[in-house]
C-alpha cells in the first residue's frame, strides 16, 4: 500500500485494519505522534490526513491510501509554530504538543481567540493551563495576545 | 489496542451496489470514519471479526435537496454538515449539534449515518433527527425502504435494520417552527452527553430528548400537553411519566430528571 508521508511517496506493508498511528510509530519509525487516550478525546494523535486533522489512533491504515499524511517531523523542527511553543513554553510534558501544533496549523490567517480554543478542543493538555498554548498561536499569527 | 488485528478482515467496497453486494454475501460491520469502531476495538470490547469499508463510496456522501426534501448523505461527515448552506437554512440546529461532537478531528471523520447506526442513547444527532421526523433510507442489494427515525430504534442499541442494509441517506421534510438544541455534558464539546433535547417550537411542538432511555425518545404526550394550552408545569410533569433516565458513569437518574425538566421550561420560554 502507498501514501505519501510528509511529502515522500511511502510503501509499506501491513495489515489493512491497522491504526495509522500504529503505521507511522512502528512501520515508519515516526514516534513524535504520540497515543493518548485511545478514544477521540485527547488529540495527542492528531495528524494531517489531504491537511484535515484526524485522530490516526482511530483511523485504519487502508484509509490513507494514496493520501497525503503529514506529522510534527514533516515540519522538520522548522516551523516557527514549533519555536512559538518553545518559547511561550506552550509545552512541559510534550505528550499533548505534536498534536496541538497538527491542530493548529490548520487555523485560518486571523483566528480570533474563541476560533482556537474551538480548533484545540480537541487536543487536551494537562501541563499548561493552555494559555501559553493560545498565545503561541496568536503570536504566530500575528495578533495581539490579550493581557 | 487491545484486539489482535490478526484475526480481522476488512474488504473495501468500491461503489454502493459493490458495498450491497458484499453486504448480501457476508455478513460484515461496516466502518465509514471508524470513531466509534476504533474506540471498541482499542479498548477490547466484543466486536465483529468482519468488516466492509465504505469510506470511499462518495455517492452517499452528498448534501442536496430534492424538490423541498433535505436529503442527507449518510457519509456527510460533522464537518460537513457544519459547513453546509443548506443544513444552515434547513436545520440549523443540525449544525449546533454537529458543532459539539467531538473536537474537529472527530468531526472530519464522523458520519451522520455512522452516529444513527451506531445507535448509542447519547448520540448527539439523534434527537434533531428524532424532532423533524427525519426518515432513514435503508437500502440493500434489492430492496429499498423508508423508515422513520423515530421507528428505527427497538432498544439499547437495537435496530430494525437486516444485516445486509446500509443507510444511505437521511431525509428531512420542511420543518415549521423555531428550532432549539441544547446539549448538557462536562463540557461543551469532546464529552460525552448526559442529556440533549432538540425541539421545534410550534402550535404543534415537537420535542426529543437524548441520554433519558435506551434510545432516543420523543415525548409525544408531553407535546400533546403543551400543544393543547397546558401550563409548561403540567408539561413537565408529563415529561417525568415519558422518559427513564438512568444512573450511570456519566450522571444521575434524579440530575437527567430534574435537567430534562429545566430544559424543557427553558425551550417553551425562550
Amino acid at each position: 500500500m502507498k501514501f505519501i508521508l510528509n511529502g515522500a511517496t511511502t510503501e509499506i506493508v501491513a495489515h489493512p485494519m491497522t491504526r495509522l498511528m500504529d503505521v507511522l510509530r512502528v512501520e515508519c519509525g515516526l514516534t513524535g505522534t504520540k497515543e493518548g487516550c485511545g478514544e477521540g478525546e485527547c488529540g495527542a494523535c492528531t495528524v494531517l490526513v489531504n491537511g484535515d486533522p484526524v485522530c490516526s489512533c482511530l483511523m485504519p491504515v487502508s484509509q490513507v491510501a494514496d493520501a497525503a499524511v503529514l506529522t510534527i517531523e514533516g515540519l522538520k523542527g522548522e516551523h516557527p509554530l514549533q519555536q512559538l511553543f518553545m518559547d511561550e513554553v506552550g509545552a512541559q510534558c510534550g505528550i499533548c504538543t505534536p498534536g496541538m501544533i497538527m491542530t493548529a496549523l490548520t487555523l485560518g490567517p486571523k483566528p480570533s481567540l474563541d476560533d482556537i480554543k474551538t480548533a484545540l478542543a480537541g487536543n487536551l493538555c494537562r501541563c499548561t493551563g493552555y494559555s501559553a498554548i493560545y498565545r503561541a498561536v496568536l503570536k504566530w499569527r500575528g495578533l495581539d495576545v490579550p493581557a | 489496542m487491545k484486539t489482535a488485528m490478526s484475526g480481522l478482515d476488512l474488504r473495501r467496497a468500491t461503489s454502493l451496489d459493490d458495498a450491497l453486494r458484499i453486504m448480501r454475501d457476508e455478513v460484515r460491520m461496516p466502518i465509514a470514519g471508524a470513531t466509534d469502531v476504533y474506540v471498541a476495538l482499542n479498548f477490547g470490547q466484543p466486536m465483529p471479526r468482519h468488516y466492509v469499508d465504505i469510506w470511499a463510496l462518495d455517492e452517499i456522501r452528498t448534501i442536496a435537496m430534492r424538490g423541498d426534501i433535505l436529503v442527507l448523505g449518510a457519509l456527510a461527515s460533522f464537518t460537513s454538515l457544519i459547513r453546509s448552506p443548506l443544513v444552515a437554512v434547513h436545520l440549523p440546529m443540525l449544525v449546533e449539534a454537529a458543532r459539539l461532537v467531538g473536537g474537529i478531528q472527530i468531526q472530519n471523520r464522523g458520519t451522520l449515518g455512522g452516529n444513527i447506526a451506531n445507535g448509542s442513547p447519547a448520540g448527539d444527532a439523534l434527537p434533531v433527527l428524532a424532532a423533524v421526523d427525519a426518515v432513514l433510507v435503508l437500502r440493500s442489494v434489492d430492496s429499498e425502504r423508508r423508515v422513520p427515525i423515530t421507528e428505527f430504534y427497538t432498544g439499547y442499541r437495537k435496530t430494525v435494520m437486516r444485516p445486509d442494509e446500509l443507510i444511505t441517506a437521511i431525509e428531512v421534510a420542511p420543518v415549521e417552527g423555531r428550532q432549539y438544541f441544547r446539549k448538557v455534558g462536562t463540557r461543551a464539546a469532546l464529552a460525552i452527553s448526559k442529556i440533549v433535547i432538540a425541539g421545534v417550537r410550534s402550535a404543534s411542538p415537537r420535542i426529543a430528548f437524548g441520554s433519558v432511555a435506551a434510545t432516543v425518545v420523543r415525548v409525544p404526550a408531553t407535546e400533546r400537553a403543551l400543544a393543547s394550552g397546558a401550563t409548561i408545569d403540567e408539561a413537565i410533569r408529563m415529561l417525568g411519566t415519558e422518559i427513564k433516565p438512568i444512573d450511570d458513569l456519566r450522571s444521575s437518574a434524579a440530575y437527567r430528571s430534574q435537567v430534562a425538566a429545566n430544559l424543557l421550561r427553558r425551550f417553551w420560554s425562550s
